[in-house]
């Protein structure tokens, strides 16, 4: 099982599930990154943190620490 | 544009004219949708902004006209759910359910739905069909959505939502008539039909602690208090009821999660699972997602050489623009206000009147407009950059430097302005939405070094650290006096964070809208807002605390002979001056005449000053600014220069006896220490040991880095005050810099004279 941080820029994934039920997972939620979504890194950001990903027709970015929540299974690319 | 959908059955027909009340209409929507233009487009002109009580959210209202009929617009604050964590995100919630004191019930929401990104968009407006009021939904954007092949039916959503929704483009102002009249016939008529199904042991939960609570607590509230875990709904009911309501949340919680309905994930399962089955056939999407022109513009502006250096440009653009725009109307304006001075010096009769006019209220209110140029421009490059949707790319660049600081990406471009300005820094502080991060970047932006300090550094640097020394040193020094407030600003945020604004690390998670040309209209209207806004709030503050310094300055006013000061100066000025006027410009003698003369002016209002309430003081807190290594005269001018640190160079020019100084001449000149009052400081002694320079090298920079520290700067404090609604933090950043000033420079002037 692989986490949102891990991945390089272009990989696609489903999620799986997220970890937690504090403010941030709430927030996460609520942006539409639900379990059975797919979604894609398009980038990251200069100094390493944080990325940019595709999710529901639109861009996200989040810090690193926050899409380690996110567990998520690789899509073939 | 498809055509209008056919209205719902179940819509009531227009209300009966017997009933006067204005009818109210909500605005609701994510952020980036458009919502600020939808509501220019709708509410023209007539608009006002104001504040809820107790919360630093402002209310910005307007009335649109339909068919001889006006309505109220009330805009809420772009949100991306209703679950509130704050007094803040509670407002519209408060406002909506009619609990927000003071304001209707609004008759009708509109909910704003970005077409192009319509998942994420309806998860709002399902929370606002569960309010109690009658909805339509907006489509904005189709334009955006067309461009990337979606294709929305707007029937077919609005007959599966159960509530009018009226495509439209905000920004061209189509089909507005037709959401106008949707507005109009559905105001204060039926409720939606439907709302997001949730599982039935949630329902049941929800309904029971409804029943537990004994109060009439909309069905809604009932919902977030068992959804939003340690959310605000629960703060405020445990105050209400007490703590034991917790308990029984959190039972409510644990049975839900074991008849696998854990809460908070079982609100997203059942909307963006409805909002699945809604979208299913209504929209349509290309097979393979088109490359937008977003895309190719951040493959360069978020690239990481390309985008570092675009976004240095920019940033470097925005900055020089303050000097290079700003500055000159800034000196029109103070120049303005001098020759204002003279003429009316000239044509009034000498007295405290004219003094208190000339000198308080004249030179105060140039103080307050001398800062519209920058606020104003700043503003319109922050507008700029927002509307266009690159704000969110500069925070995204800059998150991970800003987050050692224990900031984030947000606050990056407020603090950058105020290396110009603290003012309009401040101000920009609105697009951090985290409260405490918000109030962080706000007390350490005064830190970040002003233009306003630049007149002091360069008349002590130029008359003290430049003759005889080495090449670099004045250079060198000056960026130090730059780096010092650009070092400790990120500390005292760490500190900050760590102390007093402590709590759960924010969250960043930060939608990258798309690219948008920007509305000349939008960004027009924030700069005059912004400048507006602060003339009436931060003006009167600054007007107050420059008519008391000179008051300070002025009284008292007699000599220990009786004789009046301003009298005998205003008496041997007139005399002065007529004498110049005969004279003949080649006479050497008349020349040295003139000179002698002017000086005994100058004398005399030196004196004049020094006796004054605000010279007693500076004499009074000798002891105190000893260790820093200065004498009461510079005690005095900093005293006097805290209302507005720009006066200290005139300040010290009227205690060394040298007059009128302008700040601008020592800015502009080439040899400072050649100046009247570069050679006056430059000659100072001690009262009690004249064989002692008072201006040393360690002197002179504990001077600087005093100024460097110290708020000195009654427009910061309102500008704080008003972004924070309370006294507590001006009066919080006042003290702590005046502290860390005070041990700033006591440190370097007590190290300088070791060595």
């Amino acid at each position: 099982m692989a986490s949102l941080d891990q991945l390089h820029v272009g990989q696609t994934a489903r999620i799986d599930s997220l970890v937690g039920s504090d403010t941030l997972v709430q927030r996460l939620f609520e942006m539409g990154l639900l379990d059975g979504e797919e979604i894609e890194v398009i980038g990251v950001a200069p100094l390493g943190d944080p990325v940019e990903i595709r999710v529901r027709d639109y861009r996200l970015s989040l810090r690193r620490s926050e899409a380690a929540r996110v567990l998520v299974s690789i899509l073939p690319g | 544009m498809n055509p209008l959908p056919p209205p719902p059955v179940t819509l009531s027909p227009p209300r009966p004219s017997a009933a006067p009340k204005r009818l109210t209409i909500a605005l609701l929507g994510n952020p980036n949708t458009g919502k600020t233009t939808l509501f220019n487009a709708l509410a023209g002109m007539r608009q006002r902004v104001g504040n809820y009580p107790g919360v630093t959210v402002e209310t910005k209202k307007g009335q649109m006209n339909f068919a001889g009929q006006t309505f109220d617009l009330v805009d809420l604050p772009g949100t991306y759910s209703l679950a509130a964590r704050s007094p803040d995100e509670m407002v519209a919630v408060d406002l909506i359910l009619g609990q927000q004191p003071g304001e209707p019930r609004p008759d009708v929401v509109l909910t704003l739905v970005d077409a192009s990104n319509l998942e994420r968009n309806l998860y709002l407006t399902t929370q606002a069909l569960e309010l109690g009021v009658p909805v339509v939904v907006a489509l904005n954007m189709i334009d955006v959505a067309e461009g990337q092949g979606i294709r929305i039916d707007a029937q077919e959503l609005s007959l599966r939502l159960g509530v009018p929704v009226v495509p439209i483009q905000a920004n061209k102002k189509k089909n507005l008539d037709r959401l106008k009249q949707t507005l109009a016939l559905t105001a204060g008529g039926d409720l939606p039909s439907k709302q997001t199904p949730f599982p039935e042991a949630f329902e049941r939960e929800a309904a029971s602690l409804h029943d537990v609570l004994k109060e009439d607590l909309p069905a809604f509230l009932a919902r977030r208090l068992l959804l939003d875990v340690g959310g605000y709904t629960e703060q405020r009911l445990a105050l209400r009821h007490g703590e034991h309501i917790r308990a029984h949340v959190q039972a409510a919680r644990q049975r839900l999660a074991l008849a696998d309905c854990p809460v908070p994930a079982v609100e997203a399962h059942a909307r963006y699972g409805w909002i699945r089955q809604l979208t299913t056939g209504c929209v349509v999407r290309p097979s393979k997602r088109p490359i937008t022109w977003t895309d190719r513009i951040d493959r360069v502006l978020t690239h990481k050489v390309w985008g570092t250096l675009v976004f240095l440009a920019i940033m470097f653009l925005v900055f020089q623009s303050i000097f290079t725009w700003a500055q000159p109307v800034m000196d029109l304006i103070s120049g303005g206000v001098d020759w204002l001075g003279d003429q009316m010096t000239g044509l009034l009769p000498p007295g405290p009147l004219t003094s208190l006019l000339v000198e308080g209220v004249l030179k105060g209110v140039g103080a307050v407009v001398v800062f519209l140029p920058q606020i104003v421009i700043l503003f319109g490059f922050l507008a700029l950059l927002e509307d266009c949707g690159y704000m969110a790319r500069a925070a995204f660049l800059m998150d991970k430097l800003m987050a050692r600081c224990g900031l984030s990406g947000k606050s990056f471009i407020p603090m950058l302005s105020s290396v110009a300005c603290a003012v309009p820094g401040i101000m920009a502080t609105r697009v951090i939405e985290n409260r405490r991060d918000r109030l962080a970047t706000i007390l350490v932006a005064p830190l970040m070094s002003c233009s306003a300090r630049l007149p002091v550094y360069i008349l002590l640097i130029g008359t003290f650290l430049t003759a005889g020394r080495p090449r670099w040193v004045p250079g060198l020094t000056l960026f130090a006096m730059y780096s010092i407030g650009l070092v400790v600003a990120p500390l005292v945020a760490l500190a900050l964070k760590r102390t007093l604004l402590r709590g759960e690390t924010p969250v960043f998670v930060m939608e990258m809208p798309l690219y948008k040309v920007p509305s000349l209209r939008t960004v027009a209207r924030r700069m005059i807002d912004s400048g507006w806004a602060f003339l009436r709030r931060a003006g009167t503050l600054i007007l107050m605390s420059m008519i008391l310094v000179w008051a300070l300055m002025y009284f008292p006013r007699g000599d220990s002979d009786g004789a009046l000061y301003d009298d005998r100066v205003a008496e041997r000025q007139t005399s002065l001056n007529a004498f110049k006027a005969e004279a003949d410009p080649g006479d050497d003698a008349m020349t040295t005449e003139i000179d002698n003369r002017q000086d005994e002016i100058d004398k005399l209002r030196g004196e004049w000053k020094r006796q004054s309430a605000l010279g007693r003081m500076g004499r009074a807190i000798e002891p105190v600014v000893r260790p820093l290594g200065w004498d009461w005269r510079i005690g005095m001018a900093a005293l006097a220069s805290f209302p507005a640190r720009e006066v200290v160079v005139g300040t010290l020019g009227i205690i060394y006896n040298r007059g009128q100084t302008d700040s601008k001449e020592i800015r502009g000149s080439e040899d400072v220490a050649g100046t009247r009052l570069g050679q006056a400081l430059d000659a100072a002694t001690w009262d009690d040991d004249p064989s002692r320079k008072v201006f040393t090298v360690p002197t002179a920079l504990s001077l600087m880095v005093f100024f460097a520290l110290c708020c000195q700067c009654a427009s910061t404090l309102a500008v704080i005050r008003r972004e924070t609604r309370s006294w507590r933090w001006p009066v919080f950043t006042f003290v702590y810099m005046t502290a860390l000033a005070y041990i700033g420079a006591f440190a370097v002037y007590q190290v300088g004279s070791l060595l």
